[in-house]
């Protein structure tokens, strides 16, 4: 219940909602309805932006879900995305609606990636990282080798999804497509975090001797973490590959991988807001870099041709900047950042 | 009808002995002692009993049933669980996660449920936060409950473990020196604790300790290991008159150190 002077819950219920004060559900619900207004008065190219970081959204929390919480790094999250983005190609190919072949993409990933989960039974950290690369490396081979199935470097052609009758091939419809989308597995992963699967995921990264004492199956809960993690990214392939209607297998290579880990670091480990976060920062910040560069060359020409040609370099400076200055990621900033304004002015 | 039984169980690591022959009764509703000197294979033998190793040969029955064919996890679910040496806690997590985790094996809210939120995976965790709860208070946690476990104090970390095996319902707790590294006043509080959970709550106690005034103490019961091989069982009066148990710790006849 919130008071006048203070926050006060009277429920077990109650405190455990994501949103417990009426201040954060109005925000959030202020914010969302705004947002969903954006295709009215933003250009297609700031929308494709958008939808790219609705698509990076999905993916990061879905590799937050198993690194940042479960503690299994994995350097396939790339080729998972891919394997949902060529399955649900495929099957829309084959004349699966795409309401269905969406979360069917989603489920091959889900098998892909439990396999190629097994060996964290017996593997950790760094070890674990060299087996989930192998398995990127592997899926890329296939996606690239296996013309019959996914038309090896040339690609394939996706058709636009169709929803109920509704042809979604605007950027608009993409928009609020990712959108819905982005929120629903934001908050199915919210919903894992705070009940008995999430605590077990926790569990296991934690300390996996007591985890077992509790009565955690241990590989059966690493498997779960792959599958829903993988699932998740599939997803986020099946829409981005449906968005841009073309997939090739250089859009789900190892850089795929290691951006998302990147974003889920910057973000935050463990946290479904760090990782939106992360997912915002990482897609937005090439956009800024060329934005910057094509700023400054109109006070030093000569500037933007360099900053554009140092872009890689900046991406890879920020990571280290954020790794040294900012360990715990941008969703402890913002838990700071709430922390003093809510004491404002007596910040103490 | 012995709560626990443990049948001959010998362990071997490439060939060297940590537990021989290994056999005593934990009786329903006694405080059972495990001491020995340093090395003597307690923790291994908490370890056989909770599903850490697997022992060579013989056999733990746990209210008769065979445990040895039961996985580790699964033990939890049949009455039994323990608290580490060294402390052991999901330090990621609030206190109050921490006591839920341990209800994980009495809890069955799988993936998709807990996605949904709806009804039934909110009831189950309602249900099982008031019994958390109830540990939580008997145990004083109640300021720490928000915490995340990693940043409290050594005493409190040690009396959240206790709570984490609590919440799960044991009909047989296994404490592996609970009172470790602390002060006298923590110790004596956790000697409390013990005797609660075991007179009011009704849970047998099976306690690894150095502390031979606190085995003492508490024990209605002791088994000494040496070198693996029990050395002697019986009362704790028994068991400090026991020249063999005497020579053990002291190599001498000096019975001090066990009297106190």
């Amino acid at each position: 219940m919130q008071g006048t002077c203070g926050l006060f819950h009277t429920s077990y219920a109650s405190e455990s909602q994501l949103l417990p004060t009426s201040f954060q559900r109005w925000r959030f619900g202020l914010f969302f309805a705004a947002y969903a207004f954006c295709p009215l008065f933003l250009d297609a190219y700031d929308l494709s932006v958008l939808i790219m970081i609705h698509v990076a959204v999905i993916g990061a929390v879905a590799l937050n879900l198993l690194t940042g919480c479960c503690g299994q790094i994995s350097l396939g999250h790339g080729a998972f995305v891919g394997v949902g983005a060529y399955a649900s190609a495929i099957l829309s190919g084959l004349g699966l609606p795409f309401l269905l072949a969406l979360p069917a993409g989603g489920l091959v990933a889900a098998c892909v990636g439990m396999f190629f989960g097994i060996p964290s039974l017996r593997l950790k950290g760094i070890y674990l990282a060299i087996a989930t690369l192998a398995a990127q490396i592997i899926i890329e081979y296939l996606f690239l080798h296996w013309d019959g199935l996914t038309g090896g470097s040339n690609g394939m052609i996706v058709a636009s999804p169709d929803l109920f009758g509704l042809a979604i091939d605007d950027e608009p419809g993409h928009f609020w497509l990712s959108f819905a989308v982005a929120a629903l597995v934001v908050l199915a992963v919210s919903n894992i975090m705070r009940t008995r699967p999430g605590r077990a995921f926790v569990a296991v990264r934690d300390y996996y001797l007591s985890a077992e004492i509790v009565g955690v199956n241990l590989f059966a809960t690493k498997l779960a973490a792959f599958g829903v993690s993988s699932f998740l990214a599939g997803v986020a392939g099946g829409l981005w590959a449906h968005y841009v209607m073309y997939v090739t297998p250089e859009m789900f290579g190892v850089g795929l991988s290691i951006s998302y880990l990147a974003m889920i670091i910057i973000g935050g480990m463990g946290s479904v807001q760090g990782s939106v976060f992360g997912a915002i920062f990482i897609t937005l910040l090439p956009e800024f870099l060329t934005f910057a560069s094509g700023a400054a060359s109109d006070v030093l020409p000569g500037l933007s041709d360099s900053l554009m040609a140092m872009k890689e370099g900046i991406f890879g400076l920020v990571l280290v900047l954020f790794l040294i200055f900012e360990p715990e990621g941008l969703s402890y900033r913002w838990r700071l950042f709430k922390a003093y304004w809510k004491l404002y002015p007596f910040a103490h | 009808m012995a709560l626990l039984e443990v049948e001959k169980i010998t362990l071997t690591f490439k060939g060297i002995a940590a537990l021989l022959d290994v056999s005593y009764r934990i009786e329903k509703g006694q405080i059972v002692s495990l001491i020995g000197p340093n090395g003597a294979g307690k923790t291994s033998m908490l370890n056989c009993i909770s599903g850490r190793y697997v022992p060579d040969s013989g056999s733990i029955r746990l209210r008769d049933e065979e445990l040895l064919d039961v996985p580790a996890h699964r033990r939890t679910r049949r009455g039994l669980s323990r608290t580490f040496q060294n402390i052991a806690l999901f330090k990621g997590l609030s206190v109050l996660d921490n006591l839920m985790v341990g209800r994980h094996a009495r809890m069955d809210a799988g993936i998709l449920s807990s996605v949904l939120y709806l009804g039934r995976a909110r009831a189950e965790e309602d249900r099982h936060r008031r019994r958390v709860e109830e540990v939580i208070d008997f145990l004083g946690l109640s300021p720490y409950r928000h915490q995340p476990a990693g940043r409290l104090p050594y005493g409190v970390q040690k009396r959240v473990e206790l709570g984490r095996a609590l919440a799960a319902e044991p009909e047989l707790i296994l404490l592996d020196e609970p009172m470790a590294g602390m002060n006298l006043e923590e110790t004596e509080d956790m000697a409390r604790y013990i005797l609660d959970i075991n007179e009011e709550w009704g849970v047998t106690v099976f306690l690894v300790e150095h502390d031979m005034g606190v085995v003492m103490d508490l024990s209605d019961h002791v088994v000494v290991l040496d070198f693996g091989q029990v050395l002697a069982t019986g009362s704790p009066a028994e068991v400090q008159a026991d020249p063999a148990v005497v020579a053990a710790y002291l190599g001498s006849q000096d019975a001090a150190f066990l009297g106190r």
